[in-house]
């Protein structure tokens, strides 16, 4: 009976996740080992920047003006929560990114909004604050080159970078 | 830091002598109308001015050259191919032989002369006349070091404007940027600054710490940026003389967007704090801050008005990025875009009479203006990426930067400066060495 439960409860929050269709973009699939679910580096030391990427991804991304975590942006700070509570002495800093499609100044502000909303969502997931700094980077830095909007995609991102 | 009112490197010492002509004129008046958008240049010749020595006739020559780029620049004005010059000026106190010049139908002629005086400094004269009225319009002496020929010229150039159109002129000023390099994910910033005709050119920092958005003091030989170079971004304070930098305010986290005062003794900037960047003005004699607002949004880009009385912003307190107006002590802040897209960089011209600013709607990105009560919005141009205006001091030019796109190999992205009337005409490239953006106009040098 509790599995019907369990089934009847998991369909219906199925149903709820689609009829609410997210505003935020669903985002790329980061490529290579750094992805979820991609092959993990065994070589990487514990605790550095490389088993980050490899274990929960280093990189969130965000819908074009908005700094809204998705769900699947979620996961991976889900992810990236476990790993800094494996490694208690590791402090990160969050990078806030923008595309090109905005003004410089109103960029930093919205890069800044979007490195603080990853480190609330850390936080709340038990992180201490004390072991996440923030910083901007607006449009200044893309990671992906070109004015096409799968490099916006990928250029709208907030990057966890280990100190 | 002193707070003495700077004086312009290569200070130019002015001998005010108006020669007036005798008899008045019942000539229709020579005047070009500014604003009356498409304008037809006024043909005006300008030979070089003759000198004695060999090195005063290069002056000369120069000089006259250098007035003629920035009148032709202006779009005004058609300075007339020298070899068709009828009439050889070329002792300094040569009369006009009006019916030559008419003949070339030059509308108004410029003629000068550059003398060495016994202390080695340079002693440039200059008459405007109107050929048809064949009357002297206007005449002024200067003296100043060789070296600074140049001063001489943009303040001649802007004699002559101010004359023909009854505005002020603008030539003898200077644009602070940012000079570019690299490709577009690794792009090195460095601070520059140039005569407003792209003389003179020379960078300020060495590109190793990302720097954006440079302005001007009004009052002193400073800027104040932003800089990445203790790491994390900070509103600077650069002194042009000694390049001495340093941080302004003692703010934890992000501080951007910064710009002076009118009176030079504040820098207003946006502070971000939690995700939220609030507006807060620092002054630079007491380090005192003073919070101006305190929103749970974004506020950013703020300009004061040039009495120093309001200040223009950008916020998204609204739900958008929108323009806003409040008093200068802060408080309550009135909406003031309400057209299509979304609205940034505000800027308020020297005159006071508009509000510059970039919009950004469906997919394009435009300069445009509009009353500091929000009526009247004009849009100027429109491109794939034009932003952040700045405003010539008479208020009639306005400068930006604009960016092409860029292919998925990091080729084109490259980014210029540009100047445009405020009637939307004369659109034009400024001619830097390498990619510029963020460019900032400064007030007339005297």
């Amino acid at each position: 009976m509790y599995k019907s439960m369990a089934l009847l409860l998991g369909l219906l929050l199925l149903l709820a996740a689609c009829s609410s269709a997210p505003e935020t973009a669903p985002g790329p699939q980061p490529l290579g080992p750094g992805g979820p679910g991609g092959i993990g580096s065994a070589s990487a030391a514990p605790g550095s920047q490389q088993d980050l990427d490899a274990s929960a991804g280093d990189r969130v991304f965000f819908a074009f003006d908005r700094s809204d975590i998705s769900p699947e942006a979620r996961q991976t700070l889900s992810r990236q929560a476990d790993w800094l509570r494996r490694y208690p002495n590791v402090t990160v800093t969050i990078e806030g990114h923008c595309d090109e499609r905005g003004t410089r100044e109103y960029n930093l502000a919205l890069g800044e909004r979007r490195a603080q909303a990853v480190k609330n969502v850390l936080v709340a997931l038990g992180i201490p604050a004390g072991r996440i700094s923030t910083i901007s980077y607006g449009k200044e830095r893309p990671a992906v080159v070109g004015s096409t909007e799968d490099a916006y995609a990928q250029n709208r991102r907030a990057v966890t970078v280990v100190n | 830091m002193n707070r003495r009112r700077g004086v312009a490197a290569g200070a130019v010492a002015a001998v005010f002598m108006i020669l007036l002509s005798a008899s008045a004129s019942l000539h229709a008046e020579l005047r070009i109308d500014i604003t009356s958008g498409k304008i037809e240049p006024m043909p005006i010749a300008l030979p070089p001015f003759p000198g004695g020595a060999a090195n005063e006739s290069q002056a000369g020559r120069d000089i006259a050259g250098v007035v003629s780029a920035d009148l032709e620049r202006s779009g005004l004005f058609r300075p007339l191919d020298p070899r068709s010059f009828i009439q050889n000026i070329s002792a300094t106190d040569t009369q006009p032989r009006f019916p030559d010049w008419r003949q070339i139908n030059a509308q108004a002629l410029v003629t000068g002369s550059v003398k060495t005086q016994g202390d080695g400094r340079l002693r440039v004269e200059f008459r405007l006349w109107d050929v048809f009225a064949e009357q002297q319009l206007t005449g002024f002496g200067y003296t100043t070091t060789p070296q600074n020929w140049r001063r001489i010229a943009h303040i001649i150039a802007d004699e002559i404007y101010k004359r023909i159109t009854g505005e002020e002129g603008y030539f003898d000023t200077r644009i602070v940027y940012v000079s570019e390099a690299g490709p577009p994910d690794k792009r090195i910033k460095r601070l520059a600054i140039m005569d407003q005709d792209g003389a003179n050119n020379r960078v300020l920092t060495d590109g190793r710490a990302l720097v954006l958005t440079p302005r001007f003091s009004p009052t002193a030989q400073e800027i104040t940026y932003l800089s990445y170079g203790s790491g994390s971004p900070r509103v600077y304070l650069f002194n042009i003389d000694t390049g001495q930098q340093e941080v302004v305010g003692d703010f934890p986290g992000m501080t951007f967007a910064p710009r002076f005062s009118p009176d030079g003794n504040r820098v207003v900037l946006s502070r971000a704090q939690n995700g939220v960047s609030n507006l807060f003005a620092l002054d630079l004699r007491t380090r005192r801050a003073t919070r101006l607002t305190d929103s749970q949004a974004i506020d950013t880009s703020p300009c004061f008005s040039p009495d120093g009385s309001k200040i223009t912003f950008n916020s998204d307190r609204g739900g958008s990025q929108q323009l806003y107006v409040m008093s200068a002590d802060g408080g309550e802040a009135r909406r003031i875009s309400f057209g299509s897209g979304k609205y940034g960089t505000p800027v308020w011209s020297p005159r006071g009479d508009l509000i510059a600013f970039t919009k950004i709607d469906g997919g394009s990105f435009y300069i445009g203006v509009m009353r500091p009560d929000g009526s009247g919005e004009r849009l100027l141009t429109r491109d794939f990426l034009i932003e952040g205006p700045t405003w010539a001091p008479n208020g009639r030019v306005l400068m930006y930067y604009r960016q092409s796109p860029s292919d998925a190999r990091g080729h084109g992205g490259s980014t210029r400066l540009y100047s445009i009337d405020l009637t939307g005409s004369n659109q034009r490239e400024v001619i830097t060495p390498q990619d510029a953006s963020d460019p900032a106009w400064s007030p007339l040098l005297r």
